[in-house]
Order: structure tokens, then C-alpha cells, then sequence
């Protein structure tokens, strides 16, 4: 049996980018774009499942971001995973990649036993691929980035397999481990149909705030404890909750400032043709000398 | 995201529109299984608001998954290796995620692990399926299978077969057809014998079984020695062991992911399902309701993906320095194939609704008898659906599977040359729509089975209540020509039965049942114009043709066309 940890993002659907969603400042207007599950996301989770399928244990997502991302959080329990916690909180507004991972590293620790983290590789908004790393140092555990496969789990090492480029490395670490995982290692499941029609209502602390913000016949307390025992609660994680340095979290936290964002278009100038005789081949040599390629 | 039931709006105008509160409720018990499965409704609305979540992700596995697989399954096909069936690739990739989705038996009781929907959503899940990849009906519409053993087989039956079909570890085939009996099912040889100890036996062949290879055989069988006709047939559950052999897959024109077996049966150990000799009588005939339904919904899934096609590239391709869409016979073409297709999915879910009511109903009585209460009111409703039912579904599959090949005719036609080559979805989908008026009985058959109930008018008293009703605008000038449409039908009955001319009544036949099905779907149609204001478009386009129509089936008959019938051998050369 092993447990698992799943770091999700809901993220904006930059597949689906027009002209009235780029800002001026070359900022991205999120409030225009359909917010979806970040890709690599699901299938760390779905590398979670194959884990949860083989050995047995529980998953627990979690997701950094505002109310509506419990949306991701529920497609998360439709799928298979058997616990969700959404951290937020207008003081994590902002966070670069340090914050980010600062805040989630706390909600681990926070949620404790685990034997393995999981993590997409990057979120498709920002593209560093920063804070599954960032997360593993704060949490002072082994990582495997571009992992692929989990080909073996024995007593308390894991055997992955990683990407690197032009072919793979297999790679020994001891639980518990962070793993960040590539869009092709495995195929994500579809959500199933019972989890959804079970989990359909399942709802975060801030969902069941508002509806209690309509109906002076509700009490949140009751209305928590009732989700409770119906398993259809989300916990919510704000930083009064995890007691945490707020100077290291949000804007204060970040270090990263965006000076300029830029459409770059790459142009090539079509194929050269190098003729294989010895005059064709230092040409390309001296070529590459220049270029500052070689030497 | 694309999403074949969520980017449908007429789909989803079904989906809001029906009214499955009686069905759900029966089917729902009271609503207390939410006690025991996490996942049952608490009410009607909560039940409705399963169906339209799961059918969303179907939509989506439908687009996204199982559409961009059609391809290669189509050129891999199924095939068979040292007397194994393999499916292609993306047939297995397919069955693995509708498995992961526990989307096989989604029609079969929670007990089993079924999802217990209504018919009709299942028809709409069966619909999104088939136009992303008709083949995969084949298989995925075979779920009436394991209904069939649910209503029909022992309790220990059920516990055997029920749960591994809902898990997808088992797929179903029904083994009817045999070399000399495929539209003549009273002709069935394949022998069933007992031992001494009360074991059946199944020996001889079985040809041209849909997914033949599968792990469930419903399988018809003469068990009565010495008899000839129906009542000698019984129907067989078996295990598809090493007993039973694919002696050969077929090759086929289209739904090549569909293996379509011949199989021999070596005294293969069977159950019998239900009582001896109402094997074709009783449960094939019962089968067939659903049977021909889920042909239906291939046919409308195909025509629906065939219109798509045809919509894109007609956008798409400019000629004469414009999109051909907007050349206005092009656009006349498209119009036609929308119309058709709309007016075909109002009388596919009306059918399928009144499926699901006849069901509602046996299950209500068998419910009643257990109890000992009266059902005399119930059953006299029973047999009225019954009725409807026995006209309505055969009158789906024929008009939807003609117009299926139709649709996909001129789709093909509106990419010109283009659709004539591999290269163009719409080239499959052509080959795909050709069996859809052929298997499950050719759309000749469903006109004989439709029209005992067209010759005794049953849905009359439906037409005279609709003709009172009053309609507003330009919605009474269609109802005056549904009115004309309706004397003209009466006329050629009239005309018809006049004539006591058994083999003139055989071919008139589908003159009367085109008749019928234009009054039909007309009423279907202005019924849907009073509520929805684009409706009225296709109400329109769909009444004035359906009456020129009309004409011509009516003249036809009064000027007795198919006279010439007698002198058929002169007319063909073949008198010696």
C-alpha cells in the first residue's frame, strides 16, 4: 500500500487563445479563456491511479488556486482519487513558482502521509516546470523529474523511468519521492460514470459558504458536518490554516517580476545542402566554427 | 473541447424535452437506492442531472477518444487468427475506456453493477457513439443482450452473466441467422438436445453473428425434434468456449471494427433462457424492439456525422469564388439532410420513449402479480404501447436506416470527387450507413412488420386528437396539409384493402407506411414548431414535401403502378 499525493492546476485553455485575450502588456487575460485541467496533470494523476490499482493506498489531490478550481478538484474524485483539499486564499494571490511550492510544500506536511507526490511537469500557463522541483527541496525528499514509468515499487525504493533526451535512464529513489511527470507517459483514464454521479455535489468550504449566504436557514457548521458524512466535503486550506510565514507566500513572496512578455515567431532559412567530399565537409566545419557550434 | 452530445443542440432539445418522470420513477423504486449506491438520484431532477453529466462524458470519449480511432479501425478491421477474433487497436482502446467509464451496462439494474438508465438515454449514449465510430455499436449497443437474460432468465442466470457484462469482461453476440434462415427466422435447424441428467447441448452452424466471438451467446435453437416453424425454437444462453468455433469473419463493405462470424457449435453446453418454445415467439421478438432501436441510433449517429461532414467541406471549399455552401442547390442539398435528419431524430426518440414506457409497464405488472394486486388498468394500457410499439420501431428502423444511406449519398455528392476518395471520412461513413436497412431485418421486413398496425389505423385516434388541436399562424396551413396528408392515407387504405389482393396489399404496403410515417413525424414536428421557433423551419420544409410525397405514394396506388406484377416473368425474360 502506498500513498499518494497529487499536485493539480486548473489553468487557462491557451489552445483556445484569440485577440481579445491578450492584454496589452502582453499579459494574458484569464477571465476570456475557458479554465481546464492542466494536461500533464491528469496524467500524474492517472500514474497515481496505475500505483493505487497495483499496490493499493489512497490518493489526495491538491490544488493552489481560486474557489472555482475545486472544478478540477471534482474531476480528480470522478476519476479515482479518494481525498481533495483546495488551498486559497487572497494572500497566495500572485505567487511566482517560490510561493507557490512554499504554500504546497506546508499543505503536505500539513496532510502527511504520503509515499509518493506526483506532479505534472509544467502547467501549460506558466511553462517553467519550476514547482514540482522547488516543491521536493522544501520538502527535503528525492525527485524524479520527466518520469514516464513507474516500473517497480520494493519496500521503500521506488524504480522509475525518466525521459531524457534521445531516450530514457531508470533511476532507484527511496519514498517518500516526488515525481513530475511528461504528457506521454501514460493515457489518462475517463472520469467514471458512477464516481461522477457519487461526487457530482461534492463541494469546497467556500461553495457551502455561499450557499449559505443565500439561505438564512442554513448553518455552515451543519451544512460541513452533513457533506462530511455524505463524503461530498472539499477541505479548504487558507493560510490561517496552515500557520504559515505570509511574508514567503503571494506577491510578498515572489521574487519574479515579468519585465516583458514578447511574441517571438522562430524563422528558419530552409535547408543547406552539404555535399559528402571532404571540401563540402570542412566547409561545414568552418560553418560551425563560426557559428561558435564547435570550439 | 468538441463534444458530440454538449455541441448537438438538437440532441439536447430531446434530452430536455422528454418526459421519463413515470419511467424514473419505476425504475427508481421510490428513490431509495440512494441508501445503498452513492451513486443513485435522490428525486427526478437529480436523476436527470445523472443522465445529462454521464452523457457529457460520452460525448466527450466520443469526440475526443473514439472518433479519431475510426480510421484505423476501419482499416485494421477485426480479424481472425488461429480461430481467435482479434478487434483492432482502437476497438480494444475503445471497449477499455467505455469499461474504465462503467459505461457496459447501462442499462441493467444496480444490483449488478449496471447504472440503471432509462432506454432513452441509453439510445442517446448508443447515438454519440455511432457517429464517432458506427462499428463500435456493434458491440456497445449490444448491452440489450444482458437485458434480455435480466428479464427473461433465472435468478442464478442473472447472477452468473449480469455483473461481468457491466464490467465490460464479458460482450454479448445474439446467434440467430443461419445459412438458410436469415429474414425467415422460423427456419432455424441449429439442434439443442438434452442428456440424461438435463444438460442442453447446442449443435450446428450459426452465420453472419455480430461479434460472434464474444465471451455471451444468446443463441436460438431448435430444441422441439420433428418441428418446423417458431414454435419449435427455443432460446439458449452459452459461454463462448473452446466448444464454439469462429470458422471464419466475413469482409465486409463497411463497419469493418465489427467482427461478423460464422460459427459452428460443437455440443456446446447451454441454458435454456425462460420456457421451451418461446425462444423466437416471445424473447427474440422482444429482443427485437431494442434491436432495431440500436440499429436506429447507428443510423442516425452515421447520418448525423455524414451531415457534419458535409457542412465543413461544403464551408470549406470555394469554387466559382465563394464557398460552395453557398451556392443554393449545395445549400438546398444541406437543408434537405438537416430537415431529414431532425425529423428523423423526433420519431427515434418518440419510439424510444415508447419502449421505455412498455417496459415501465411489464415491470410495473410483474411487480403487481408478486404482490398479488390487480392490473387489469395497467394492462390495458400494455397492450395499447404494445400496439404503438409493434409500429413505431420497425417504422424507425426503416426510415432511418433509407435515410441514412440517403444522407451519406449526398454528403458524398457534395465533396464531389473528393468523397469518392479513402481519404474522406465521409467515403467510410457511405459504406458504414449500407448495412443499416439490411441486418436486424431489411427495411422490406420492417414495412411488413409495420404494417398490420398501419392497415388497422392504431395510431388513428393519436392523428383525430391532433387534428382538433387549434394552431397559430403559419402553423395551420401545415396542419391543414397533415390533414390532406391524412385523407389521402385513408383513401389508399381504403383503395388497398378494397382490392383483396394479398400480393397488390405486400407492395402497396410501403406506399401505406410512408404514409404513415409522413403523418407521424409530421405531428412529431408541429408539436415541436408550437414550442421552439426554428423548429418551424424544419416543420415546414418537412410537411410541404412530406405532402408532395403523399400525392405521388397515394397516386401510385390508384393507378395500381406495380399492376404489372403478374406479367413479372415476361417483364424480366425469364418466362421459358
Amino acid at each position: 500500500m502506498y500513498n499518494s499525493i497529487v499536485l493539480v492546476k486548473q489553468v487557462p485553455d491557451t489552445s483556445n487563445i484569440s485577440g481579445q485575450v491578450m492584454k496589452e502588456d502582453g499579459t494574458v487575460n484569464r477571465a476570456k479563456l475557458p479554465a481546464i485541467f492542466n494536461y500533464e496533470d491528469r496524467v500524474a494523476l492517472e500514474l497515481a491511479l496505475q500505483v493505487k490499482d497495483r499496490f493499493g493506498g489512497t490518493i489526495t489531490v491538491v490544488t493552489m488556486g481560486p474557489p472555482r478550481a475545486s472544478d478540477v478538484l471534482r474531476e480528480c474524485l470522478f476519476m479515482g482519487a479518494n481525498n481533495a483539499y483546495l488551498i486559497t486564499d487572497r494572500k497566495f494571490a500572485g505567487a511566482d513558482t517560490l510561493a507557490t511550492s512554499f504554500v504546497l510544500a506546508e499543505a503536505i506536511k500539513r496532510i502527511g502521509n504520503y509515499d509518493f507526490v506526483f506532479a505534472g511537469r509544467q502547467a501549460i500557463d506558466g511553462d517553467t516546470a519550476q514547482v514540482g522541483p522547488q516543491t521536493a527541496e522544501k520538502l527535503g525528499i528525492p525527485q524524479i523529474t520527466y518520469a514516464e514509468a513507474i516500473l517497480d515499487v520494493r519496500d521503500r525504493t521506488a524504480r522509475v523511468r525518466r525521459k531524457i533526451e534521445g531516450g530514457y535512464e531508470i533511476l532507484d529513489a527511496t519514498l517518500p519521492v516526488l515525481l513530475t511527470v511528461v504528457k506521454d507517459a501514460v493515457t489518462p483514464r475517463p472520469v467514471s460514470a458512477k464516481r461522477l454521479m457519487a461526487y457530482k455535489g461534492a463541494k469546497s468550504l467556500l461553495e457551502l459558504e455561499k450557499l449559505v449566504e443565500g439561505n438564512s436557514l442554513l448553518y455552515i457548521d451543519k451544512l460541513v458536518h452533513e457533506y462530511q458524512g455524505r463524503s461530498l466535503y472539499i477541505p479548504t486550506l487558507t493560510a490561517d490554516d496552515l500557520q504559515i510565514d505570509l511574508a514567503r507566500c503571494g506577491i510578498k513572496g515572489s521574487p519574479t517580476k515579468v519585465y516583458q512578455v514578447d511574441s517571438v515567431v522562430l524563422g528558419g532559412a530552409g535547408p543547406t545542402r552539404i555535399e559528402n567530399t571532404g571540401a563540402g565537409i570542412s566547409s561545414l566545419i568552418d560553418d560551425l566554427l563560426e557559428d561558435k557550434i564547435l570550439g | 473541447m468538441a463534444n458530440f452530445f454538449v455541441d448537438n443542440p438538437d440532441i439536447e432539445f430531446h434530452f430536455k424535452r422528454c418526459d421519463l418522470k413515470e419511467v424514473v420513477s419505476q425504475i427508481e423504486g421510490g428513490y431509495t437506492q440512494s441508501r445503498d449506491y452513492p451513486y443513485a438520484p435522490v428525486n427526478y431532477e437529480d436523476a436527470m442531472e445523472n443522465y445529462r453529466r454521464v452523457l457529457e462524458v460520452i460525448g466527450d470519449l466520443a469526440a475526443n477518444n473514439i472518433s479519431p480511432r475510426a480510421a484505423s479501425v476501419d482499416i485494421d478491421g477485426a480479424t481472425l487468427l488461429n480461430g481467435k477474433v482479434e478487434y483492432a487497436a482502437g476497438t480494444r482502446d475503445n471497449l477499455r475506456e467505455l469499461g474504465q467509464a462503467d459505461l457496459h451496462g447501462m442499462i441493467l439494474p444496480r444490483a449488478y453493477g449496471g447504472l440503471h438508465f432509462p432506454f432513452t438515454i441509453y439510445m442517446m449514449a448508443v447515438e454519440c457513439i455511432s457517429r464517432a465510430d458506427a462499428s463500435l455499436m456493434n458491440i456497445f449497443g449490444l448491452q440489450d443482450i444482458g437485458e434480455t437474460i435480466h428479464k427473461f432468465g433465472s435468478q442464478d442466470q442473472r447472477n452468473e452473466f449480469l455483473p461481468k457484462f457491466c464490467t465490460g469482461e464479458y460482450t454479448g453476440a445474439m446467434a440467430l441467422t443461419e445459412p438458410d434462415a436469415g429474414s425467415d427466422l422460423q427456419a432455424v435447424k441449429l439442434h439443442a438436445y438434452q442428456n440424461d441428467r438435463g444438460q442442453w447441448f447446442l449443435r450446428g452452424v450459426k452465420r453472419f453473428i455480430t461479434n460472434g466471438n464474444a465471451e455471451v451467446l444468446l443463441v436460438l435453437a431448435r430444441s422441439e425434434p420433428g418441428t418446423r416453424d417458431g414454435r419449435g425454437l427455443s432460446l439458449f444462453v452459452c459461454h463462448g468456449d473452446a466448444t464454439v468455433k469462429v470458422r471464419r469473419i466475413e469482409h465486409k463493405l463497411g463497419i469493418h471494427g465489427s467482427p461478423t462470424c460464422e460459427l459452428q457449435f460443437n455440443d456446446t453446453p447451454a441454458q435454456l433462457v425462460g420456457s421451451r418454445k418461446f425462444g423466437l415467439i416471445k424473447y427474440v421478438l422482444d429482443l427485437m424492439y431494442r434491436a432495431r432501436m440500436g440499429v436506429s441510433a447507428q443510423s442516425l449517429g452515421i447520418s448525423q456525422a455524414a451531415f457534419e461532414e458535409a457542412l465543413k467541406y461544403a464551408r470549406a471549399r470555394r469554387q466559382f469564388g465563394r464557398p460552395i455552401s453557398e451556392i443554393p442547390v449545395v445549400s438546398n442539398m444541406l437543408i434537405e439532410m438537416r430537415v431529414m435528419l431532425e425529423a428523423n431524430r423526433s420519431l427515434f426518440y418518440s419510439a424510444a420513449k415508447c419502449v421505455d414506457d412498455k417496459e415501465m409497464l411489464e415491470f410495473a405488472i410483474e411487480r403487481l402479480k408478486e404482490e398479488k394486486k390487480p392490473f387489469g388498468d395497467e394492462n390495458v394500457r400494455l397492450k395499447e404501447l404494445t400496439k404503438v410499439a409493434n409500429i413505431l420501431t420497425p417504422l424507425t428502423k426503416y426510415i432511418l436506416s433509407e435515410a441514412a444511406n440517403k444522407i451519406t449519398y449526398d454528403a458524398l455528392q457534395i465533396h464531389g470527387g473528393t468523397g469518392y476518395m479513402k481519404e474522406f471520412r465521409v467515403e467510410r461513413l457511405t459504406r458504414d450507413a449500407r448495412i443499416t436497412n439490411i441486418y436486424e431485418g431489411t427495411s422490406q421486413l420492417q414495412i411488413v412488420a409495420a404494417s398490420g398496425g398501419v392497415i388497422n389505423d392504431v395510431l388513428g385516434e393519436f392523428f383525430a386528437g391532433m387534428e382538433r388541436k387549434d394552431r397559430r399562424g403559419s402553423l395551420t396551413t401545415l396542419s391543414n396539409h397533415l390533414k390532406e396528408i391524412r385523407v389521402l392515407f385513408l383513401e389508399s387504405l381504403r383503395y388497398v384493402l378494397d382490392k383483396k389482393d394479398d400480393a397488390f396489399q405486400d407492395v402497396a404496403a410501403r406506399d401505406l407506411v410512408d404514409l404513415y410515417g409522413y403523418l407521424y413525424i409530421g405531428y412529431l414536428l408541429l408539436e415541436e414548431a408550437e414550442q421552439e421557433p426554428r423548429k418551424v423551419f424544419i416543420a415546414n420544409r418537412y410537411i410541404v414535401n412530406a405532402l408532395a410525397s403523399a400525392r405521388k405514394n397515394a397516386e401510385g396506388i390508384r393507378s395500381e403502378t406495380f399492376g404489372d406484377l403478374l406479367h413479372a416473368e415476361e417483364i424480366l425474360l425469364t418466362k421459358k
